[in-house]
């Protein structure tokens, strides 16, 4: 008993910082499935007499038609963490092969970009990008947020390739093994766990961000998910359920991806907090 | 390229009168740096930024090492509830910003709903529109994203104290509080500073939710939003990109001074 009792604060603190995490999530989804009016006479309870519709009118072709913001998502998400993972581990890999000076000059190199954030450069990327004549292409995007995350993707992977056994790679060699078969049938796969978190990290940053959308996707067609919400802020700051089926719909990949692969997303998201 | 490129180019650009699209602009030296000298919006984000870092950095630093303490073994219910404080670390800025709007809604929000019900309805706050408010509000959204991130950092930290130095302490007889003081805050000292230098690199780069909850309104400018609404809504590159150029240099300085502390702690 006395220990129960000592136990309850902890319990008490853990319990409220519990409730302070679920309750603005589950009001989303909440809010997401009721009529406006309903809303409006109790908005906190969970809904009585789930409302689909709203989410209706947010995959709507002729409305919203949120699945274009999905797709545009999909696939600046998509390009982007594929080829942070081949550019980066191609790096890494050239970074733990060689040795000597080169090898920290190419390391520095690519982490140095580590000190930088992309806020500070928004204007000047801006410029290049339009002089490059790809404002309002997805290639704008995927290329600048390349560019941003191969650091982190260089560090991590750099790290993980250097534990690897040199004596299997020196193996490969002495079969006749280019290195072009080494990096692809030996290091590639031992270092899969490392590509897991930086495809994870990748996938996250990407989906998640507006910047990058913001600066360089200026027409309906192209919004990525981040913008489209953005939007429907102005349109339906009268209409909580609609906004909310729409910020509901974003987030359900995130959370179910997280869900079903947890331990990858710690390790990924916290490989940013290397960066300092 | 994408790095030293734009150094340079926001560099060349802040000695302009640039406005983004046109090719007529002149050069005008250090004009746009004594005029963001006395551009008080401009130094008003500077110290909303500050303030905003600062009360983030607080509260998500003492909350995520409270947390990490209360969670640091590693049982069921304890990766239960550290999988449920990370949750909205994968959520997208946006959606936050968007459910926190819902949370501070003045007629139907929770947070008033709540103040209501304790009686307490006449201390509501006006949360996002009141001038010397709403930057706290974000404060709040912002630490209440990443706390369970910071915490993940501290638990590490934690978990890589060895343990024979607790079982000699407590053999010595070392009371709670002389063992944290003694063993687990100076072992801890690495970890601390990287949550530091992490969290304050990441509230001067909150930009999608300043974006979402506010657009800057209500004196919640924060640098990196005073920039993009200096280029991107008054076309005012040049002078966009002189904020830039300061913004580098804080940064610069903050992450430099960090790894000095970091160094020192090692």
């Amino acid at each position: 008993m006395r220990r129960f009792l000592a136990g309850l604060p902890r319990a008490a603190v853990l319990l409220v910082f519990a409730v302070a995490i679920a309750v603005p999530l589950s009001l989303v989804v909440f809010t997401s499935l009721k009529t406006a009016n309903g809303f409006f006479a109790s908005p906190f309870s969970p809904p009585s007499d789930p409302q689909w519709q709203n989410y209706g009118r947010i995959i709507d072709p002729e409305g919203e038609n949120i699945w274009r913001a999905v797709l545009n998502s999909a696939i600046v998400t998509a390009s982007t963490v594929a080829l942070v993972l081949l550019l980066g581990s191609m790096a890494a890999y050239a970074i733990a092969r060689i040795r000597g000076w080169r090898s920290t000059a190419l390391f520095a190199f690519f982490v140095g970009g580590l000190m930088v954030a992309p806020q500070v450069y928004m204007t000047p990327l801006f410029v290049i990008i339009s002089q490059l004549q790809l404002v309002n292409t997805f290639r704008a995007v995927v290329l600048v947020s390349v560019a941003v995350q191969l650091p982190i993707a260089v560090l991590v992977l750099t790290g993980f390739m250097r534990s690897l056994p040199q004596e299997l790679i020196d193996a490969a060699f002495v079969d006749g093994g280019s290195e072009w078969d080494v990096y692809r049938r030996i290091v590639v796969p031992l270092t899969r766990p490392a590509f897991a978190t930086v495809a994870i990290f990748s996938l996250v940053i990407t989906w998640n961000d507006l910047l990058f959308p913001l600066l360089f996707l200026r027409v309906e067609e192209l919004r990525t998910l981040p913008l489209a919400l953005l939007q429907f802020r102005g349109e339906y700051l009268t209409n909580y359920p609609v906004l909310f089926a729409g910020v509901t719909l974003a987030t359900i990949p995130m959370v179910a991806a997280y869900l079903a692969m947890q331990r990858y997303f710690v390790e990924g998201l916290t490989a940013g907090s290397l960066k300092g | 390229m994408f790095l030293v490129a734009p150094t340079l180019a926001a560099f060349a650009m802040s000695l302009t009168d640039w406005n983004g699209s046109s090719n007529d602009f002149a050069f005008v030296g250090a004009d746009n740096y004594t005029r963001l000298a006395a551009d008080p919006i401009f130094r008003q984000a500077i110290g909303t930024n500050v303030r905003f870092s600062l009360t983030v950095l607080v509260f998500q630093t003492v909350l995520s090492l409270g947390l990490a303490l209360l969670l640091v073994r590693n049982t069921r219910t304890n990766v239960a509830l550290r999988a449920l404080y990370f949750l909205p670390t994968v959520v997208a800025a946006v959606s936050v910003g968007l459910a926190w709007i819902l949370m501070f809604d003045p007629n139907f929000g929770a947070l008033n709903g709540a103040l209501d019900a304790l009686g307490l309805g006449d201390l509501a706050p006006s949360w996002l529109g009141d001038t010397s408010v709403a930057v706290y509000s974000l404060a709040l959204v912002q630490f209440w994203q990443h706390t369970g991130q910071v915490m993940i950092i501290f638990i590490a930290g934690l978990q890589a104290i060895p343990r024979d130095l607790y079982e000699a302490a407590a053999i010595d007889g070392a009371t709670k509080g002389q063992t944290f003081r003694s063993i687990t805050w100076p072992l801890l000292a690495p970890a601390a500073a990287i949550v530091v230098a992490y969290t304050t690199i990441q509230t001067f780069k909150a930009f999608d939710l300043v974006i979402t909850l506010t657009d800057g309104a209500f004196n919640t400018e924060i640098i990196s939003t005073w920039i993009y609404h200096t280029a991107f809504q008054y076309f005012q590159f040049g002078y966009g990109a002189a904020g830039s150029v300061v913004f580098l240099i804080i940064l610069g300085a903050l992450t430099s001074l960090q790894f000095r502390i970091l160094r020192v702690d090692q």
